[in-house]
């Protein structure tokens, strides 16, 4: 069985004064063995104290984002042999605080993409049936309402690593899939929000949240349109 | 042992932060405080994998109507869900869609602006007759805009969520549940929930199982505390396995394939469900797919090397309507099978996939005790979800029924609990509140014996995938129970190496075992007692459904020892809330 080498960013504010990196052999004991897969190994076989987070393994909730060769990813949707690498450095997702090894302080990404009111607001009354929505409006969500909240892109971008109140790309790709929904009626209420210093206008189009989401969604675009609307909107 | 526990006060305790939990909290919320307790953040429960679709008789392309659905719902359950419920539910469905549109759900639309269905397992107009189109759907990816969407509500309605906390024990004071205490996970610190009202929406556990399509958290802790606390485990035989996991990853393709159009091939190329359900054929429920599909390999005409697992196929629906209609899977099929579903069939097997039942509940989410002669509400105590078992699913669960189920039971929960807060006063804890839980926890803390998690979980889900499976002897379980008899005294001897106090996975990983070793030992001696065959519940040893012996619920309990599960039985409730009742037939499709 092919073996690859892992470099782990180890800390433990229980016992540790600077956190470490400590190498592991793992076994790649099946065609399309997983990151998810390797890390289970040495958590189960190797080293108990390896701590990371996981829980849907397939996807879809977020939990397992980490940073990967320099690059974020989660970990359970990622194939250890197309990293094309036999040494495989893991570090925690890049300007979050780290609790312990892979474990990052995501309480105030949850919060930031809380107050850009994600959720449907309406002014008009609803109707006793679901509010019409024809196919075309609906697809104008599609590449927005797939994000899981992993964190991936926000914490590969360098002006949420600068600007601590910086709301960040899933913040805005999160308040893009409303206000470019047909059924909403909030853009009042969110754009302020929006259109605040700490806001839209601080992100720098690099592009590194595209790169990072792993679902492929484009919040870079999502703050353009919010831009635009922006521009196109008196106050 | 001195340690330092942070009291809350809430009206209303939800444990578990899936889909039944999160639309509970938003209710209750709206009415009186309110706090969330879950294992991982909100967004991170395992309703977030839900693929497919949210049955509602809406009659959005064709004619439909709830009293179809509650047929095929009580039929579908091989006829062991209580009637009452199972009326509830498919009455309420219409209006519960309704209300997650309202919020902003992002359901895929018809030409015509309204929410789009389409067909399901087991889903069928006039009472049998064809293949109905019931299940709305977000493309394929249902679970995760209705978590979201739960999850964006229930911040707006002002509940208080504490993530990354891990119950430990049940509260309960002279037959009132009154609280729960808690792990904060993070830092190791402990904390007593002290509410009028506790509703359990805590998941389900199919980690048990080797091959299963459950996130890492589906490990039966709400099932183990309530046990431990005396009170039932309903149905515990009855999980349903998914006919189409991916064959060596267990990951869900879900039923919407087939809803879709797509099809089962054994090795010869033959679409064999045919044979097995001339009706409905591959849409016929889940049991009957998964059974048929175990009976093709098992005779030898699997697909593979070891010929072990089924083709699904669903290129021949064109690219363009797989890319718009099932996104998803086609990621989770390159990923995980390396198969291009638009071009090349996925490998598929059988698959532990849901607990049918749960802890018993009446059709307004308050949990019963009970047995044959009778059955009273527990004071305080509230359940809904996937643990929870009102009952709907019976033998065995329709596809999208379950998302229904955990939005209508799991929004009563919330009206329930909030309106039993409002009426009665906070009963005291007693004196020495947590114990028990907090004794668990340290035992586990210092373990420094010898067995470690990963060879016995291992053994756990090994044995009950080969003996405790979708065929089922009386030799296999009485042997599958001696090996976890084994593994239950390993974890007197077990070693948690990791010592932090701060995000200790190893830790609670044996905590979570410990759970799973009691919940197999009563799910086996559950199926080993229920000497028929019904719905998911397939005994080569007992092959016909026995009526006169069985058309009754299981309930296990603990004994007094806290860990030996005793069998006991309680009755159907037959009796519809306004429509005749469906009497028992033979289940064909």
């Amino acid at each position: 069985m092919k073996k690859v080498t892992f470099e782990i960013f180890r800390y433990d504010p229980d016992k540790d004064k600077e956190a470490y990196y400590k190498t592991y052999d793992v076994e790649l004991r099946r065609p399309g063995y997983l990151m998810l897969d390797a890390l289970n190994q040495i958590k189960w076989e190797l080293d108990p104290t390896l701590t990371y987070r996981r829980s849907c393994r397939e996807g879809v909730c977020g939990s397992d984002g980490i940073n990967v060769n320099g690059v974020n990813m989660l970990s359970c949707m990622t194939k250890v042999e197309d990293l094309g690498s036999d040494h495989i450095v893991i570090q925690p997702l890049p300007g979050m605080n780290v609790m312990r090894d892979l474990v990052v302080d995501v309480d105030d990404f949850f919060t930031k993409f809380i107050t850009v009111k994600p959720y449907l607001i309406r002014k008009s009354p609803n109707p006793d049936k679901e509010i019409y929505q024809s196919p075309e409006d609906r697809k104008k969500l599609d590449g927005l309402y797939e994000c899981i909240a992993c964190g991936c892109c926000s914490s590969s971008c360098p002006s949420y690593w600068a600007d601590k109140k910086y709301l960040g790309p899933n913040a805005f790709l999160r308040a893009w899939r409303y206000l470019a929904d047909s059924r909403d009626e909030g853009a009042e209420e969110r754009l302020p929000i929006l259109n605040d210093k700490h806001g839209v206008w601080r992100c720098h189009t690099i592009y590194n949240c595209v790169e990072a989401c792993p679902k492929e969604l484009n919040p870079t675009e999502a703050i353009m349109n919010i831009r635009k609307m922006l521009l196109d909107t008196e106050f | 042992m001195s340690v330092k526990v942070e009291y809350h006060k809430f009206d209303v305790v939800v444990v578990g932060a899936g889909g039944a939990g999160l639309n509970a909290a938003q209710v209750a919320s709206q009415h009186v405080k309110t706090a969330v307790v879950s294992e991982v953040y909100p967004t991170r429960s395992h309703t977030i994998s839900a693929q497919g679709g949210i049955s509602a008789s809406l009659g959005n392309l064709e004619e439909d109507h709830w009293h179809w659905h509650m047929f095929d719902t009580v039929k579908g359950s091989d006829y062991l869900a209580d009637q009452d419920a199972a009326e509830y539910m498919t009455r309420r469905a219409p209006e519960m869609i309704i209300a997650l549109e309202h919020i902003g759900l992002p359901f895929s639309r018809t030409p015509d602006g309204k929410i789009a269905q389409r067909p399901f397992g087991g889903h069928t107009a006039e009472f049998g007759k064809r293949p109905v189109k019931r299940a709305c759907y977000a493309a394929d990816r249902t679970g995760h805009a209705m978590l979201q969407n739960l999850y964006e509500k229930s911040v707006e309605q002002g509940t208080h969520f504490y993530s990354e906390f891990y119950a430990l024990e049940l509260l309960v004071n002279n037959g009132t549940v009154n609280g729960v205490l808690c792990y904060d996970i993070q830092n190791g610190e402990f904390h007593i929930f002290h509410a009028k009202a506790i509703v359990f929406a805590t998941g389900g556990n199919c980690r048990i199982y080797q091959t299963n399509s459950n996130a890492h958290i589906n490990t039966g802790d709400g099932l183990a505390l309530a046990m431990r606390k005396g009170f039932s485990w309903s149905d515990a035989e009855f999980f349903q396995f998914h006919p189409t996991g991916i064959y060596g990853a267990g990951n869900l393709i879900t039923e919407g394939v087939r809803g879709e159009g797509g099809i089962l091939l054994n090795k010869d190329g033959e679409r064999f469900m045919e044979r097995y359900a001339p009706t409905i054929k591959d849409l016929a429920p889940r049991d009957i797919v998964s059974r048929s599909m175990m009976k093709e390999i098992l005779d030898g005409r699997g697909v593979g090397p070891k010929a072990d697992h089924i083709l699904l196929k669903i290129d021949h629906i064109g690219i363009e309507a797989i890319l718009e209609k099932l996104p998803g899977i086609h990621e989770l099929s390159l990923v995980f099978a390396g198969a291009d579903c638009t071009k090349e069939p996925i490998p598929v097997v059988p698959t532990a996939h849901y607990q049918n039942g749960g802890i018993p509940t009446g059709y307004l989410t308050q949990v019963i005790k009970g047995n044959m002669d009778g059955e009273e509400y527990v004071p305080g105590f509230f359940a809904a979800g996937e643990c929870a078992s009102a009952s709907v699913h019976g033998a065995n669960r329709l596809g999208t029924n379950s998302l229904l189920d955990l939005v209508v039971f799991g929004r009563t929960a919330g009206e329930q609990a909030a309106k039993f807060a409002q009426e009665n006063p906070f009963v005291e804890l007693v004196e020495d509140a947590g114990k028990e839980g907090l004794a668990t926890l340290n035992k586990f803390a210092n373990a420094n014996g010898t067995n470690t998690f990963g060879p016995v979980w291992e053994e756990l889900t090994r044995i009950m995938q080969t003996n405790v499976g979708v065929f089922r002897t009386e030799e296999l379980m009485v042997e599958a129970l001696e090996v976890l008899d084994k593994l239950e005294a390993k974890m007197d001897d077990f070693r948690v190496v990791d010592k932090s106090s701060v995000y200790n996975l190893d830790l609670i990983e044996a905590l979570e075992l410990n759970n799973m070793i009691l919940v197999a030992k009563a799910a086996t001696k559950a199926a080993l007692a229920r000497k028929e065959s019904r719905g998911g519940h397939y005994r080569d040893d007992y092959p016909d459904r026995d009526d006169a012996n069985f058309l009754k619920h299981t309930e296990v309990y603990l004994e007094e020892d806290g860990k030996t599960p005793r069998v006991d039985y309680r009755k159907v409730r037959m009796q519809p809330l306004t429509v005749e009742p469906f009497p028992p037939k033979a289940r064909v499709y």
